[in-house]
């Protein structure tokens, strides 16, 4: 089986259980200001880096794909107008799609 | 909401695809994982040609929150016995947010297993959509679906950074920590560590101001 296969399996297993954990555990947890500032701040921090990452990264190298990165600027904009989820994802994909085509 | 998670599911049916993964492996994560940022956070990491572990250990990172959903939950659900395995599988950011929005447990109940058994669906459905359909394309960039993946993170993070009050100043701060932390990482570590990187950070914030 592939390493990827391993990876698909661990993140399912891994993901079920912390759902379950969650339901199992004893509640007065939840009490823990740490418990509580963890679950606020490490998904932002997660989304952020994951946000930079994959716009910037190639690998190793970082890089400016002006199209992406025009695609993630418009989503922004879409944002700040306030569109729902769907219309900003598709203007992320329609405007990277749109500006390569131009290059092209 | 049913329509944005479909959309969602097809961009990470699209993405998985474009990152390398078969069409079966992303229907697995989304039957059995079923949490979408995590999915996507795994698939980005394959994308980069990344570390594998990394990849996991961020997409358990962000599970994390299903954990605190749960512990909010435990006693509204009221899952005792076998149910409760198969309750635990539903519990996401969508089901958590409308189980708490109901005005008496029994209601909550119900709200909570409407939403998991169409958001499932949907999910799962709208995933093998995109991946089957991306699959058939040669070169995903050409659609610009590169872009899909941190245009959602984007779109799930959003909400947290807008508005005001100290809470949300920290957020922000943290925000543009980790990503200047992950890019500074980026070409010193193999990829999907980065982000594992900008996460240990928000924990050092964790434990050094408690409140």
């Amino acid at each position: 089986m592939s390493a990827v296969w391993w990876a698909v399996i661990a993140t399912c297993a891994g993901c079920y259980a912390l759902k379950l954990a969650g339901l199992s555990a004893p509640r007065r947890l939840l009490d823990h200001p740490r418990v509580q500032r963890f679950a606020a701040l490490v998904p932002v921090a997660l989304l952020a880096a994951l946000i930079a990452v994959q716009t910037f990264a190639h690998g190793q190298s970082l890089l400016v794909d002006w199209p992406r990165t025009a695609g993630l600027g418009a989503a922004v904009v879409a944002l700040l107008l306030r569109a729902p989820f769907l219309v900003v994802i598709a203007t992320a994909a329609v405007v990277t799609a749109g500006l390569r085509w131009l290059v092209a | 909401m049913g329509i944005a998670v479909g959309l969602a599911g097809l961009a990470f049916g699209a993405s998985a695809v474009t990152a390398g993964l078969s069409v079966t492996q992303a229907c697995v994560l989304s039957l059995f994982a079923f949490t979408g940022a995590s999915q996507f956070a795994m698939v980005g990491v394959v994308a980069g040609g990344g570390n594998l572990v990394a990849g996991t250990a961020g997409a358990l990172l962000l599970g994390g929150r299903n954990s605190l959903y749960g512990l909010r939950m435990a006693d509204v659900l009221g899952a005792r016995g076998g149910r409760r395995f198969l309750m635990a599988h539903g519990v996401i950011d969508e089901t958590t947010a409308v189980a708490m929005a109901q005005p008496d447990d029994e209601s909550a109940r119900t709200g909570f297993a409407v939403t998991f058994a169409s958001l499932y669906l949907t999910w799962n459905l709208t995933t093998l959509l995109g991946a089957v359909g991306t699959s058939w394309i040669s070169d995903p960039a050409v659609l610009g679906l590169d872009a899909v993946g941190p245009a959602t993170f984007l779109a799930i993070l959003w909400p947290r950074l807008t508005g005001d009050g100290p809470e949300t100043r920290t957020l922000r701060t943290i925000a543009a920590g980790g990503a200047a932390i992950a890019l500074a990482a980026t070409p010193f570590t193999p990829p999907g560590v980065p982000v594992l990187i900008a996460a240990v950070a928000a924990l050092a914030v964790i434990m050094r101001r408690p409140r």
